[in-house]
C-alpha cells in the first residue's frame, strides 16, 4: 500500500499496537530541559527507575537562563534552583548535559539540527511544543508533557494515537521580503489557530524545496500554531549537505547506509492524505499579527480585519488587549521593542537576513531592541561572519543565546502595555511579560520596524 | 502521581467562554520554575484573576461566587499552544476533575489524561447548550 512520509518514520517505530488503543512508539531522541523535566526525575526516583538510554538523551538549560551575564552565578533563585537540578539528574543518570557556558549550549530546538543530533526517519520528543522544528529533516519529532518525558525517561517509548495527515504544498516562487516565516504565518491565518488540530502536516511543493534548512526549520517549527501535532520536510540533497560532518552525523560507511535509507523518505505517488491544502507562493506577502493568537495574521499592507472563524467576544477581547480596532492600517503604528531570536528565528541565517536591512542605517532612538542567538555556535557565526560589526554599528547590541523573552520566563520581560515586534512563536496575552503586546513578524519586517520605529513593510526600505 | 478515581462526577459547573483558552493563560510561563508538582492551583489564570497590584478582577468566572464546581467549560481549542503538563497540574490543583469544550489541543489532552483530567469533547452547539444552561441556573451536570 502506497505510504506517506509520515507513515514510513511512523510505521518503522511502532513496538506495539494496542487494540482500540494508541500505538508504542520508540523514541530514538529524547531533548530535555530545565523547566519541564525536573518533576519527571522525581518520577523516576519514586519508581526506583533509571533512565534507559542515556545516550539518546539530551540535555540544554535554555528557557530560564538570563541572556547577560551568563559567566555569573544565576541571580534568581528559583532559576539557579532549576538548573541545578537538571545538571544534577544528569550527572546522577549519565546524559551529557549542555549548561551555560558550554560551547554547544544554546535552545533545544536549535541545537539538535547544528550538532547533527536530528536526522531524517528519527523520532524525536521533548517537553517542548516546538519541537515540531525537527520535522524539517524528515524525523517525526513533536511536543510532550511531563509524565510522557517521564514515560520516554524510563523506557525509551512512548503512547501515542497516530494522527490523522495533512499535506499542504505550495508552488511557485516567493516575492521579495518573503522569509519562510511569513510563509508560516501565512498558512497559520488560512488554517487558524487550531485548523491543524488533530493532523501531522507534511509540507511539499517548490516552496519548500527551494527553502534553506534553516528556513525549513521556521516552518516546521510553526506547526503546532495551528494546532497541528508536527510538521515535516522530505529530506533532499540540502538536508544531507547540512547534516554531513556534524560533530553526532553518522561517518564513513555508517554515513552510505544512512544516506540509502534517507533518500527512500518520501511519500508514495498514490498515497493518499486525510486533508490537502494547496497555495500559492506568490499571494504571500511579508506579514504581521495583530491579536493574541497566531491565526490573527494578515499581509503588512493590510488592515485589521472582522472577526472570521473565532466568536465575536474572543475577537475583541484580542483586538482590546492589544488596544487596536478593526479597520486600522499595521503600517506606521508605534513600536516600543523589538526582538530577534528564539527557536523560530534564532538561527544565523536569521542574523544574516536582519543585518542585511539594518547595514548601513541605524536603530531608532524610540524601540529597544533585544536581539538573542539561538546558541553558543550561532554566536559564534555571527561574530566570525562580521555580523556583529554590522549590529553594532547600526546601534544594536547582542545579548547571549536562550529563550528570552520569547516566554518571558527569565528576566527579559516586555513591560505592561508596550508592543513588540518579535520574530517569535506566539502572540498569547502576556507571553513576553504580563500585559506586554507581542506582534509576531519575520527578521526582516522586524529589521524594518527597528530602523524607523514604527510598523514598517520592509519593501519600503530603501 | 496518584489522583482521584471517579465514575460518575456530580458538580456545578464554571463557564469560561471563549476561545482558544492557552496555556500560558492557564499558567504563565513565570510561574513554572518549581522542580517539585506542587502549589500550582494558586496560579491558574493567574493574570485573569487578579490585576498587576493584585487585587481579585471581580468579572473573571472563576472568582465569581455565582460559580463553583468540578467542572470547567470552555470555548473551542482549549489548551492550545505550549505542551507545559504544568497547566493540567495547575487545573486540578485547582480542584477541577473535567474540563469541557468543543475541543482541545493534542498535547493538553494527553496531559490532562496522564494527570487525572477528563477532557469532554461535546459539538459546538451542545456547548452552546451547556454555556445558556450554566447561564440559567449553576445547574449541576453529570458525567458518565
Amino acid at each position: 500500500m502506497a505510504k506517506t512520509l509520515f507513515d514510513k518514520v511512523w510505521d518503522s517505530h511502532v513496538i506495539e499496537k494496542i487494540k482500540d488503543g494508541p500505538d508504542v512508539l520508540f523514541i530514538d531522541r529524547h531533548f530535555i530541559h530545565e523547566v519541564t523535566s525536573p518533576v519527571a526525575f522525581v518520577g523516576l526516583k519514586n519508581r526506583g527507575l533509571k533512565v534507559m538510554f542515556p545516550d539518546k538523551t539530551f540535555a540544554t538549560a535554555d528557557h530560564n537562563t538570563p541572556t547577560i551575564n551568563q559567566h555569573l552565578p544565576i541571580k534568581d533563585k528559583l532559576s539557579a534552583m532549576q538548573v541545578k537540578t537538571l545538571e544534577k539528574n544528569c550527572i546522577e543518570h549519565g546524559i551529557d548535559f549542555w549548561g551555560l557556558g558550554h560551547n554547544k549550549n544554546g535552545i533545544v530546538h536549535v541545537i539538535g539540527p547544528e550538532n547533527g543530533i536530528t536526522q531524517p526517519g528519527l523520532t524525536i520528543v521533548c517537553g517542548d511544543s516546538h519541537t515540531s522544528t525537527h520535522g524539517a529533516f524528515g524525523a517525526i519529532a513533536f511536543g510532550i508533557g511531563t509524565s510522557e518525558v517521564e514515560m520516554v525517561l524510563a523506557c525509551q517509548s512512548i503512547m501515542q494515537q497516530k494522527p490523522l495527515k495533512m499535506r499542504i504544498n505550495i508552488d511557485g516562487s516567493l516575492n521579495s521580503h518573503v522569509t519562510p516565516k511569513d510563509v508560516a504565518i501565512y498558512i497559520i491565518s488560512r488554517l487558524s489557530s487550531s485548523g491543524a488540530t488533530g493532523y501531522f502536516v507534511e509540507y511539499s511543493g517548490e516552496v519548500f524545496k527551494n527553502m534553506s534548512m534553516e528556513g525549513r526549520m521556521t516552518v516546521c517549527n510553526l506547526s503546532i500554531e495551528m494546532g497541528a501535532r508536527g510538521g515535516m520536510i522530505a529530506p533532499d540533497e540540502k538536508t544531507f549537505e547540512y547534516i554531513k560532518g556534524r560533530e553526532y552525523a553518522p561517518k564513513g560507511e555508517e554515513w552510505e547506509n544512512a544516506l540509502s535509507y534517507w533518500k527512500s523518505l518520501k511519500t508514495d505517488n498514490d498515497a493518499i492524505f486525510d486533508k490537502e491544502f494547496n497555495f500559492n507562493a506568490s499571494d504571500i506577502e511579508p506579514m504581521i499579527t495583530y491579536g493574541t493568537n497566531p491565526g490573527m495574521a494578515i499581509p503588512i499592507s493590510k488592515s485589521i480585519p472582522g472577526s472570521g472563524s473565532d466568536s465575536e467576544s474572543s475577537y475583541q477581547k484580542a483586538l482590546d488587549y492589544m488596544e487596536f480596532k478593526e479597520g486600522e492600517m499595521m503600517i506606521g503604528k508605534k513600536i516600543d521593542y523589538i526582538f530577534l531570536g528564539s527557536c523560530t528565528n534564532g538561527r544565523i541565517e536569521d542574523f544574516r537576513t536582519f543585518a542585511s536591512l539594518i547595514k548601513g542605517r541605524r536603530k531608532s532612538d524610540n524601540v529597544d531592541a533585544w536581539l538573542v542567538p539561538g546558541s553558543h555556535k550561532v554566536l559564534k557565526s555571527i561574530k566570525d561572519e562580521g555580523i556583529l560589526d554590522i549590529l553594532t554599528d547600526s546601534g544594536f547590541q547582542l545579548r547571549e543565546p536562550g529563550c528570552s523573552a520569547c516566554l518571558a520566563m527569565n528576566d527579559d520581560k516586555i513591560p505592561k502595555g508596550k508592543y513588540a515586534v518579535s520574530t517569535t512563536n506566539r502572540n498569547f496575552e502576556g507571553r513576553q511579560g504580563p500585559g506586554a503586546r507581542t506582534l509576531l513578524a519575520s527578521p526582516l519586517v522586524a529589521a524594518a520596524t527597528a530602523i524607523t520605529g514604527k510598523i514598517t513593510d520592509p519593501r519600503e526600505i530603501i | 502521581m496518584a489522583y482521584d478515581k471517579f465514575n460518575i462526577l456530580n458538580s456545578s459547573a464554571v463557564p469560561l467562554n471563549i476561545d482558544n483558552v492557552d496555556t500560558d493563560q492557564i499558567i504563565p510561563a513565570r510561574f513554572l520554575k518549581a522542580t517539585e508538582r506542587k502549589g500550582f492551583g494558586e496560579n491558574l489564570f493567574k493574570d485573569w484573576r487578579y490585576n498587576s497590584d493584585g487585587t481579585t478582577i471581580d468579572s473573571f468566572p472563576l472568582n465569581n461566587k455565582v460559580y463553583s464546581g468540578k467542572i470547567l467549560v470552555a470555548g473551542k481549542n482549549f489548551g492550545c499552544g505550549s505542551s507545559r503538563e504544568h497547566a493540567v497540574w495547575a487545573i486540578y490543583d485547582y480542584g477541577f476533575r473535567a474540563v469541557v469544550s468543543s475541543f482541545f489541543a493534542d498535547i493538553f489532552k494527553n496531559n490532562c489524561l496522564n494527570i487525572g483530567v477528563l477532557p469532554i469533547q461535546v459539538s459546538e452547539e451542545f456547548l452552546v447548550d451547556i454555556f445558556s444552561q450554566i447561564d440559567l441556573n449553576s445547574k449541576t451536570l453529570q458525567i458518565p
